[in-house]
Parts: C-alpha cells; structure tokens; sequence
C-alpha cells in the first residue's frame, strides 16, 4: 500500500511548508488521499517551522503522526528534533549545507544531500526546498517526480514564476543525489 | 466540481459563499483569520457585504441585526471572540433569527494560545449565553466535513429559526485535505414572512427577546422549548466506525474523533475489538445510541482536547451500563495514536476477562 508520513522541517522562510504543499498536490494528483498541516504557532516567524504531509492510498485519520515514516530536516534544530523520531526502516533527508553533523541512525535510511549550496549554484539558495523534495521523491517513490514538476508548475506564484526553469532543475538534482553512493 | 486541495478556513468560508451567504461580519482572530481574508475578497467580488467589525461584539450585533431582515448572515471566530459574543448569542436565541457562527476552537483558558482545543464544548452546547437555549452545535472531523456542514447549518437555522455553531478547531482550520466544494447557489431573493423588511402593505413585524411580562415570557420560552425538543428528535447526527462486534467503544469527535480512526485501526490489528462512536452534533448529543451501545460494549474510553468535557455527556448518556474512562490533552496538544492505544489497552486488561 502506498502510504507515508513525512515531515518537513526547518527555518522560516526556507520553503518547507511550500515543499510539503507541493508534494501534497502531486499526492491529489495521483489520487492518494493528503493532508497536509502546518505548525502554525508564533514560531513560524524567523524560527522553526514545519508540516507534516501524509499520503494514503487509506482513508486519513490523524493527520499529526508522533513517529513519522520520514523526515526532511533543513537545518540543524529540525535535525535534533526529527532525527530520532523517525521510525525504524524510515528515511531522513538532511541539508548538510546547513547540518554540519552526521546521523547516527543506522536503522534508517539516510540521505545527506548539500542542498542549499546547490541551491545557490544553480542561482538561488531559496531553491535548497526543492533539491530535497527531489531526492524525498526520488528515494520514496511516493509519487513520480514528473507529477510534482506539473503540480509545481500549477501551484508556483506569479511572483515567483522566473524561478519555475530552477526549481524543476533542483528537483532534477536532487533526485539524480539520491541514488548517487557519495549521498546515501 | 473535482477534488482541491483546501485550507480548512478557506474551504469553510467559500463554502458560505457558495451557499448563498449575504453577508458576514467578523473579526480575525487566529486559528481562523484565513476565512475573514477570503471572504474579504470573494464577498466583494459577487456584490455582497462583507464586513470587518470593530470588535466580536460589534460583529455579533451586526449579525444579529441581519439575520432579522431574513438574510443569510454568518460569522466565525474562536473561544475568546465567541466569548465577547455571548450576549448576542443570547439575543439571537431568544429573538428565534438563524445564524451560523463558526467557532475554531484554540487553547484556553484567557488568551490561551493559537494551537487546536475542544475546551469549548461546555461553553458551546450547555451555556452559550444567559437564559434557557441551546445551539445546534455541529462537529466536522475533516476540510470535507467543515465544507458540508456549513450547508447543513443554513440549513438548520432556517428551518428551525435557531443559532447553529459549527464547531472545529485549529487544526481542521489551518489543515489542508483534498475536497469537494458545492456548486454555486444564487441568492436567495424572497425574505421569510417573519423577518422585518420595511413593512409596506403590511402590519409591522417585532423581532425581539424583550417580554416584560412573566407569563408572556414563559410562554416564549415554553415555544422554545417545544422547539429543542424537536431538534432534539430530528438532528442528532454521529457516525459509527467499527462497532458492530466492538468490545470496547471510543467516543471522540472532531479531530479527537478523526485521530481515534486511526486507533480503531492499530487497536484492531493488535487483536482489540474496538469501535467508535464520533458525535457530529454535540448538541443535541446522540444519547440514545451511546446508551444502546453502552449496553454492548465492556467498557468506554472518552478521549477529548480538553479536560474532560464531552465526557459528563457520555456519563449521563451511558448512565451505568458500562465503566467510562477518559484521555485528553489539554493547551493545544494533539493527542497522539499511540498515547490513546496505551490508555486503550489499559482500559481492556481491566475490564475483559
């Protein structure tokens, strides 16, 4: 059954609620039951923030999950909060720009993945979001890549539309990290 | 209309307008300002009002004043907001005017915090506001569910002229899920024969809570009361999940109720015959099937977001036909499958040989 809980984690203003949106759309897409919720406290400012996406081929019931399925950390305090919540046989995709530290988990799979510096070749470090959900896509299967470039060119922002041609090569690179042997 | 992914608040707020909503008026309060932001926008687009008040109490008078005229009128707000309102809330009740007022639910007591909360639901059902009545109050678990139920509210007031509260909390409001939206209503152009609308050619119609005299307002109130009964026997609403062989029985409703599917599903694969009763009207309260399935199960577990509210109902309803425990989590914190598997469990090791 295609299932998976993930979440998404890190600095307000690095594009994990977006990432989370983003994959819940391709999820609606692939008619998969989604949700998708937000921590929506004062915190989201300039702290941390983050969504959990979950994406069923059942019928959701908590859309909240204590030990999620899979984590994507952008930064070092989601790196502490998540690393050890996720399940065993899980997966964790780390932003080693941004985590200086290696997981220790050896009973999940774990993804360390330069995504901001990427991001900031390929022009813009804001793009580091999409690098990641790239390699999520990739490693999970969950949905096919090509399902989230259409949704994200549905879903991306007049303001930000300059930026569509970047973000499907992010995602691009990101699922080409995830199956290198130098990231896993 | 297909499927879209929806903001609970956005998705509740252009269900009202897709369902002939004439006017609102509000005041943002977090979790729910998202709606006051969308209507704000769509209100004005298709020529209706829509109105950003000085305050809740304002915004309930307002409401108040245009339920009188025979308009379709909404509000939402959460707990502190709903608090200001009480007293219209009252006037409203005791004038017979439907409203819809959606109330996201957030942590309290005070200024409490912005997280998801079912610490309402006395407030809600039990003392909206001073004076013998009760709302229709209406729980949706699901952005699909807050979408329906807003059609079902209208619904209700107009048919029975009375305050329905549309009940979710913060975590229904900022969540986004896959829905389906109703198609767009028209206006509805004709006014009911009661409300006051100008008058002409016609005795004057008093909308009012004011009778002075004892007997008269008793009278008014006996025709309020024979008016609950009513909803009382017509409107309780509830979904079962999984009880037909059930052993034990949840009862939860809301997100609580959602998050207890969840459970139900755990708890059966762990070989627990669980099922799950999920009010979806709060009041009235689905009394009679908690009582038949009292009778069925061994024992009961209430879980809640709050400190145990929902529960004094289950108590009444289940009398002593089968011992009750409780689970909540109070502030804002979601209560976790695992959390109430465990209390589940202990719940089963005490009461089935």
């Amino acid at each position: 059954m295609r299932h998976i809980e993930t979440v998404f984690s890190g600095f307000g203003g690095q594009g994990v609620l977006f990432a989370g949106q983003l994959l819940a759309y391709a999820g609606l897409a692939e008619e998969l039951y989604v949700t998708w919720i937000p921590s929506y406290g004062p915190e989201m400012r300039g702290g941390t923030a983050n969504c959990t996406v979950i994406l069923s081929e059942e019928k959701i019931g908590a859309p909240v999950v204590r030990n999620p399925s899979a984590a994507v950390v952008m930064n070092s305090p989601s790196m502490e909060k998540y690393e050890l919540l996720v399940r065993k046989g899980g997966l964790l995709v780390v932003n080693s720009s941004l985590v200086s530290r290696k997981s220790n988990r050896d009973e999940v799979q774990v993804l360390t993945i330069p995504a901001s510096d990427i991001a900031t070749e390929l022009g813009n470090v804001r793009i580091a979001n999409m690098v990641l959900l790239g390699a999520f896509v990739e490693a999970t299967g969950i949905v096919a890549l090509d399902t989230v470039k259409q949704q994200l060119n549905e879903h991306l922002s007049e303001r930000q539309r300059k930026w569509l041609e970047p973000n499907y090569t992010a995602l691009q690179r990101g699922s080409e990290l995830a199956l290198e042997p130098s990231t896993v | 209309m297909a499927r879209q992914l929806l903001k609970g608040n956005i998705a509740f707020a252009e269900a009202a307008v897709r369902n002939g909503l004439v006017a609102y008026f509000g005041y943002p309060i977090t979790p729910q300002s998202e709606a006051l932001e969308h209507l704000s926008g769509r209100m004005v687009e298709e020529g209706r009002t829509f109105l950003q008040a000085e305050s809740e109490v304002a915004a309930i008078n307002m409401v108040y004043g245009a339920a009188s005229s025979g308009v379709r009128v909404m509000t939402s707000t959460s707990g502190p907001g709903l608090a200001l309102m009480a007293e219209g809330l009252s006037y409203i009740a005791g004038s017979e005017v439907p409203v819809v007022v959606v109330n996201m639910m957030r942590g309290g007591p005070g200024l409490g915090n912005i997280q998801p909360s079912q610490a309402d639901y006395l407030f809600m059902t039990k003392t909206a506001g001073h004076g013998d009545f009760h709302p229709i109050v209406l729980a949706p678990s699901s952005v699909q569910e807050i979408v329906d139920m807003v059609g079902l509210a209208f619904k209700l007031a107009e048919k029975y002229r009375t305050l329905v509260i549309v009940a979710g909390d913060g975590a229904i409001g900022q969540m986004m899920e896959s829905a389906e939206l109703p198609s767009m209503q028209q206006v509805r152009r004709t006014r009911p024969d009661w409300a006051v609308t100008g008058a002409r050619d016609r005795e004057p119609n008093v909308i009012t809570s004011l009778y002075l005299g004892a007997e008269k307002l008793e009278q008014a109130n006996l025709r309020l009361q024979k008016k609950l009964t009513e909803i009382k026997a017509n409107e309780v609403r509830y979904q079962l999940y999984q009880t037909e062989d059930a052993d034990l029985l949840l009862v939860a409703y809301g997100t609580a109720g959602r998050i207890c599917t969840s459970v139900v599903r755990e708890a059966r694969r762990a070989g627990l015959k669980v099922g799950l009763l999920r009010p979806q009207t709060l009041w009235p309260f689905p009394e009679a099937r908690l009582a038949e399935l009292a009778g069925q199960v061994s024992g009961i577990l209430v879980v809640e977001m709050s400190a145990g509210q929902m529960l004094e109902d289950v108590q009444r309803a289940a009398q002593s036909h089968a011992p009750i425990r409780f689970y909540g989590r109070m502030g804002g914190v979601i209560p976790m499958v695992g959390e109430i598997l465990e209390h589940l469990q202990a719940l089963a090791d005490a009461v089935i040989q």
